[in-house]
């Protein structure tokens, strides 16, 4: 029952805070809680990956680049030039296609949201197995220099495709209609379903992680944390559940892109960035590294703090700051302060 | 007791307040700007224009007595940060207009929120998709690539160029420029020989360059890009010896440009807006004064000299007050009065817009300059 | 391919890979003495430029240059005692994540107060587009001057850990902390030297380079990338090998322009960066054992 009271309150504080902003009229706040939510997903999967399995992951947007240009590109590129083609032929027999007529007329051929999430979270997980299993064999700075590699190569990549629109991005990506009334879209009519189904997702997510963390594998990732070399004595195949590890939490961060992409409407190369890894990687730390509650929690915090500019233009040095900050005096994130410990520690370290 | 004492004198307080506020409206006006990030050196002089214009004109009392409460937020050139600014101003802080954002990218991600909205956009971005297809409240300053491609084009067909090669930086402004490039070139009967994509961030493009002048077909190259890195491009052509004219964008428009090529920036040839050669301007010419008054005002107060990309946001943020002064505070009078503006002089030109046309600008809104001994001056052939 | 072309992309190669090499060599340094991979290394390059472009409006060049390399190093120091010296047997992860932390700060600091804009300093000999012949192709004075320094740092840091006391005290750090404490080094001070050297080392090469790459605020990512790339691949620690392995490099991403869209280099690099991390971390010319044996 304790386990899930962290949940049931997350449940009903989502809720308050839906009522709170309905009758103070300041229904606007839906927007970057809503933005925060997805982001959060991406940060409760990669403290998974760096808190309990102890893989340090500095190319993570990269995941939710993947997943959030595929469909982004999908759902708006116009497949009629290739309406021959015999895949687009058999998707389109398969019902994965949508025919259309834009403002001008022209007819268009575009794949549906749901075949493009489905195939994005594919490619995701063929992607992050195909980099978890070279990747996951190095340690310390070569696997933090090659996740952060990969993050550049997909950054990189997408800058350079006219494919996935080079600098601009992909702008005008559709909503992604879930069930008859709710889909995911940023119109300011379906802002509060939006709200609850984004959150929605993370209760999801954290139900799935925590339990997953109590569970054998849980006991399994925190034995090859402590001591990797002692865990696979003992019989544990660590390499499986590094992986295995990888690449849920690439998924959480595709699922993550591939909807907020369609709530934004669009993508743009930023969110394939060093600087949005780092930024993800400093809100797992400041949380505590093998705290989901706490990474969560900060991650909402910071980020709609961010999305709504309170930072101004010191935006990428408050998180750098923050980053230093919590490294030095909290490395078990915020919530794991003790003051009078770090106070002890500071004045041992001058003497 | 002193509890509701304290109470009543806090009512009257929020009600004398309420009250003098009502009695001169201010107008909120929204910017999203990339004040820092790979996009700084075009919104942060359009920062800079827009808090001195503001300054300025509420010192004066404002626009018919209302003061201009201006709003920025830093984008960093990020999309979702964008997104998340226009719909943070246009639902909670309810401005009444928005001006940016700075990058074209940005700008097609807002388009709809803003027409959605119905708050009015005045972007400082060169897409042509911003404007076109038209949308009811989104409106641009900068040039149209079109016709600064055309002036190139016209300037190279007059020399009797017919081969090109064209370099082009990664960002959405040499997209842009390559799209268009590539579109009009077969209209002049110009051949591109070669495109090719150089990063905003290089440090050195020799090798391209090399590569391009083993071609001793290509007449003549045209560098679109509006980084610091299109210097670079010129050094590397000079120092490979190679003697071709070089053409570049409106990008190219900021002395600093040329300080940082150096010798190597001479003679080159590029299509921009008069703001540049404003002390050169006769006296009869119409941008000559709002030319000369601004580069004035910004050089003595910011230290540093001005650029075209501050004179977008300049133009964007005058457009605006113009047709509150004419229309009021009514959100869809002004949009029609931005709507009917003509004869409009900005620094990027004469704004002219109507119906059908959200930019407003001409043919004759560019001209082409050259560059002796470090400074602009108008090209004559 | 003629004869000039190929030399022309020899020496692109040659004036690429020599300014990824000067910038790698200052991460062997820190790395050597304390297993630490400074992320921050590419804003003591930057440091460097910028503060020699401020010095020199009051001070002659070279004189502006050494004031910045002193005042880099100092910041180095600084760094360190502020940052690093804190920590008590800190992991990979801690160590990483706070030399990203101060690498961040460094740049935002730098925005604030030199501004977006772009600068450089004077190029040492003759300006923007005087050249030197080689081979029938030609190239700046800046980069040879480049290649001096670079080989004046090589050779000036082997005499320096093989002759000096405080070098062969890094040396001893490096090798075993433990046994080097026991024989009375200050672990600490070596480390803070590292730091300063290796800052010096940055802002030198920050300055050398500036005319040709120009010094902007936030050159420092794009080159600490580059400059880890090209110490990995040579294998971390030895600064001959980051020369070659960064030459190595210059020359791949020069030539792969003929073949592959220039759209595409920089993608080159660090899927070459990766297919060493995964078939050959220890590096090119680094050895397996000994690498095994490092600390991280």
């Amino acid at each position: 029952m304790k386990r899930h009271l962290p949940l049931s309150l997350l449940v009903l504080a989502v809720i308050c805070v839906q009522q709170l902003t309905r009758a103070t009229g300041t229904a606007f706040y839906l927007t970057p809680l809503t933005m925060a939510a997805y982001y959060s997903l991406v940060i409760v999967g990669l403290c998974l990956l760096m808190g309990y399995a102890g893989q340090i992951s500095l190319g993570h947007a990269g995941f939710f680049a993947i997943g959030g240009y595929l469909s982004a590109m999908l759902t708006t590129k116009n497949l009629i030039p290739f309406k021959e083609n015999s895949l687009i032929a058999l998707g389109d027999r398969l019902g994965l296609l949508i025919h259309g007529q834009d403002m001008f007329g022209e007819p268009f051929l575009l794949v549906q949201p749901w075949a493009a999430c489905g195939c994005a979270i594919l490619v995701t997980i063929v992607v992050a197995y195909g980099i978890g299993i070279p990747v996951l064999k190095l340690k310390g700075h070569y696997l933090a220099m090659a996740t952060l590699g990969f993050g550049i190569i997909v950054y990189r990549l997408a800058l350079a495709s006219p494919l996935f629109g080079e600098a601009d991005g992909i702008s005008g990506v559709p909503g992604f209609p879930l069930l008859p009334g709710l889909a995911v879209s940023g119109d300011f009519s379906s802002r509060v379903s939006n709200y609850y189904l984004a959150w929605g997702m993370v209760a999801f997510a954290m139900w799935l992680l925590v339990n997953l963390i109590h569970s054998r594998v849980g006991r399994a990732l925190r034995a090859i944390h402590g001591a990797e070399g002692a865990a696979n004595a003992m019989g544990i195949d660590t390499a499986r559940y590094k992986l295995n590890t990888f690449v849920l939490s690439a998924v959480l961060a595709a699922v993550a892109g591939i909807f907020l992409t369609h709530y934004n409407g669009g993508i743009g190369p930023s969110e394939a960035g060093i600087m949005k890894s780092v930024r993800y990687v400093a809100i797992v730390a400041i949380g505590g590294m093998a705290n989901l509650w706490g990474a969560l929690v900060m991650g909402a915090l910071l980020n709609i703090m961010s999305l709504r500019g309170m930072f101004g233009s010191y935006d990428d040095a408050v998180f750098g700051a923050i980053l230093i900050v919590i490294m030095l005096f909290a490395p078990q994130g915020l919530l794991g302060i003790s003051l009078p410990a770090a106070l002890k520690r500071i004045l041992r370290r001058g003497a | 007791m002193k509890r509701s004492f304290a109470a009543v004198i806090l009512f009257a307080a929020s009600l004398t307040l309420s009250v003098s506020m009502a009695a001169a409206e201010t107008i909120k006006v929204g910017a999203i700007l990339a004040v820092t990030g790979p996009a700084s050196f075009l919104g942060a002089p359009e920062a800079r224009t827009l808090e001195m214009l503001a300054e300025e004109l509420n010192a004066k009392g404002g626009v018919n007595g209302n003061k201009i409460e201006l709003v920025i937020k830093d984008s960093g050139g990020n999309p979702e940060k964008a997104i998340s600014f226009a719909k943070q101003l246009i639902e909670e802080e309810k401005v009444f207009a928005i001006i940016g954002p700075s990058t074209s990218g940005e700008t097609l991600k807002i388009k709809q929120i803003c027409e959605d909205g119905k708050t009015i956009l005045l972007s400082c971005a060169a897409a042509e998709q911003i404007v076109e297809p038209v949308a009811k409240y989104v409106f641009k300053t900068p040039q149209k690539d079109s016709h600064v491609v055309h002036a190139i084009f016209e300037n190279m067909k007059a020399a009797k160029i017919s081969k090109v090669a064209v370099l082009v930086s990664n960002t959405g402004f040499g997209q842009a420029g390559k799209g268009q490039l590539e579109k009009q070139a077969p209209e002049y009967g110009i051949q591109i020989l070669a495109t090719e994509v150089y990063d905003s961030k290089a440090t050195d493009l020799s090798a391209i360059v090399a590569k391009l002048a083993a071609n001793k077909e290509i007449q003549a190259v045209i560098n679109w890009s509006v980084e610091p890195a299109q210097a670079i491009v010129l050094k590397n052509i000079r120092q490979a010896g190679w003697n071709v004219p070089i053409y570049q964008s409106h990008g190219f428009g900021n002395i600093k440009y040329v300080q940082a090529a150096g010798a190597a920036a001479e003679g080159v040839i590029f299509p921009a807006g008069r703001l540049l050669i404003a002390d050169k301007l006769s006296d009869k010419h119409p941008q000559k004064a709002v030319l000369t008054s601004y580069t004035k005002n910004y050089e003595t107060k910011f230290k540093e000299e001005v650029s075209t990309f501050g004179g977008h946001g300049y133009d964007a943020f005058k457009i605006l007050c113009r047709a509150i002064e004419q229309a009021g505070t009514n959100r869809e009078k002004v949009r029609d009065a931005i709507e009917n503006l003509k004869g409009f002089v900005g620094t990027a030109g004469v704004f002219n817009f109507s119906p059908t046309d959200h930019n407003g600008l001409g043919f004759d809104s560019v001209t082409m300059l050259t560059v002796k001994a470090g400074d602009f001056v108008e090209y004559k052939k | 391919m003629t004869l000039e072309l190929f030399s022309q992309y020899l020496l692109a190669g040659i004036t690429y890979g020599i300014i990824y090499a000067i910038v790698g060599i200052g991460f062997n340094i820190i790395y050597n003495t304390t297993g630490i991979i400074n992320f921050a290394q590419g804003e003591f390059v930057m440091l460097g430029g910028m503060t020699a472009i401020s010095l020199s409006q009051w001070l002659p060049l070279p004189l502006a240059i050494g004031v910045a390399v002193l005042i880099v190093m100092l910041i180095g120091a600084l760094v360190e005692i502020l940052f690093i010296r804190w920590l008590d047997r800190p992991s990979v992860l801690r160590m990483i994540i706070i030399t990203i932390g101060i690498s961040i700060l460094i740049r935002e600091a730098a925005l604030h107060i030199w501004g977006e804009g772009v600068r450089s300093l004077p190029y040492f000999v003759g300006n923007e587009i005087t050249t030197v012949q080689i081979l029938g192709a030609r190239v700046s004075p800046q980069v040879l001057w480049v290649i001096g320094v670079c080989a004046v740092m090589v050779l000036g840091l082997s005499l320096f850990f093989r002759y000096t006391l405080q070098g062969k005290k890094m040396q001893a750090c490096a090798a075993n902390r433990m046994a080097a404490t026991l024989c009375g080094i200050s672990t600490r001070n070596m480390v803070t030297l590292s730091f300063m050297l290796s800052a010096g080392i940055g802002a030198l090469a920050g300055c050398v380079m500036s005319p040709i790459t120009y010094t902007q605020y936030d050159i420092g990512t794009g080159l600490a990338i580059k400059g880890f790339t090209v110490a990995i691949l040579g294998g971390l620690g030895s600064s001959m090998a980051a020369v070659a392995a960064g030459l190595l490099l210059g020359l791949i991403e020069s030539f792969s322009v003929s073949v592959v869209p220039l759209a595409f280099q920089d993608a080159i690099s660090i899927s070459l960066l990766l297919a060493i991390l995964f078939f050959r971390p220890h590096g090119l010319f680094g050895n397996k054992d000994a690498a095994d044996l490092k600390e991280f």
